[in-house]
């Protein structure tokens, strides 16, 4: 049996495979995303994502870059300093919800150890000093000086938690003057 | 078995006779074999649905003194209350008797297109446009939340904010129950 035309088309596919698609990152924090009809997808850069779910916000940034710069500046901020291993170590972190007490003990964890470590998200409050709103504020810097962009914000939310959840969310990054974000969400019909 | 067939067609029309040549043919299944193992590890560990952002635009908190005041008559107020329902009603609180409300299409979105029809039929001048202030209460999921706002695009409606509830407001859901 001739295989080269099929040889042909397994390749091709392959091709468009490897070129369209994006490697499905393990969120640490599930959430069950709401749907809706917006069809804009979201940004692939210069991206910050707060996943809201089970009562913890998770923070994440794109760009291995940014975020080694944002762990220095945040190692200033709480007086913890982080040696350029650790940083390297970080830069590969898409997305974690520790406080900054624990930061450094799950850096140093490897990835099987991350997915089991107890995260109990990053501390929000109302007070204008929160962690979160240190990370979010420290992340707007270190964009504005790396990239000369404004940070863009998207919300991942879990559909079935209550309102307050993300309200809280919102809260904080209004209180920065962040009045613009998005909703990530997934698609349905009309 | 599967073979690549390089051999030139036809005859040789010469009379010259050359040596022959070693077949080219190789065997192309361990080939396809590899190519659809890869596919289906891309296949697997890919997304391709790519989540949506939907764009919110929240009022500026820190300027207090921009807000322009705004006819009530143009005004429909949504508060989001428990069980996935909603209930709306234009103008000030307590003034008229709000109506409880779904989600979907034959829901809030008809409201929304209807009312805005009809205020943008009783009102004059190029600003009669319908104003939709959405207030989510404690008990509302971030669902509703999500699929309100989406309600809103889908219903075109120009103008709408998001505001925090009112103790009145909180009543009127207590007595429908939906607090």
């Amino acid at each position: 049996m001739d295989m080269t035309a099929m040889c042909d088309v397994a390749f091709l596919l392959l091709t468009f495979f490897i070129l369209t698609a994006k490697l499905r990152t393990e969120d640490p924090l599930h959430v069950d995303i709401p749907a809706s009809t917006v069809t804009q997808v979201v940004p692939d850069d210069n991206l910050s994502t707060l996943t809201v779910g089970q009562g913890k916000v998770f923070f994440g940034i794109e760009g291995t870059d940014i975020r080694k710069a944002l762990l220095e500046e945040m190692g200033k901020q709480y007086k913890i300093p982080f040696t350029p291993e650790e940083e390297q170590r970080f830069s590969v972190i898409p997305t974690f919800g520790v406080p900054m007490s624990q930061l450094r003990q799950y850096i140093n964890l490897d990835e099987e150890q991350r997915k089991t470590f107890p995260a109990p998200g990053i501390p929000v409050d109302s007070t204008a000093n929160s962690e979160l709103a240190t990370w979010i504020y420290q992340a707007r810097i270190v964009t504005r000086n790396l990239k000369n962009l404004e940070l863009r914000f998207a919300i991942k939310g879990n559909a079935k938690d209550e309102y307050p959840a993300y309200k809280s969310v919102v809260d904080v990054l209004q209180k920065q003057g962040v009045n613009r974000f998005s909703l990530i969400t997934s698609l349905k019909g009309k | 078995m599967a073979e690549l067939d390089t051999s030139g067609g036809g005859k040789h029309k010469g009379g010259k006779i050359r040596s022959k040549k070693a077949s080219t043919r190789i065997d192309l299944t361990a080939m396809v074999d590899l190519a659809f193992l890869l596919i289906t590890f891309f296949i697997m560990t890919t997304t391709l649905a790519k989540p949506k952002a939907m764009d919110m635009v929240m009022p500026d908190k820190s300027k207090k003194d921009v807000q322009l005041p705004v006819p009530e008559t143009r005004t429909m107020t949504v508060l989001l209350g428990s069980n996935n329902k909603l209930e709306w009603y234009i103008g000030a609180p307590g003034k008229s008797a709000p109506t409880v409300d779904n989600f979907g299409k034959d829901g809030i979105r008809k409201t929304l297109i209807e009312q805005n029809k009809k205020i943008e039929e009783t009102h004059q001048g190029p600003d009669n446009y319908m104003i939709v202030l959405v207030k989510p209460s404690d008990k509302s999921t971030y669902k509703d939340f999500v699929n309100m706002m989406d309600e809103i695009n889908i219903a075109g409606i120009k103008s709408m904010g998001v505001v925090d509830i009112t103790p009145i407001e909180i009543g009127l859901l207590k007595k429908d129950g939906l607090y």
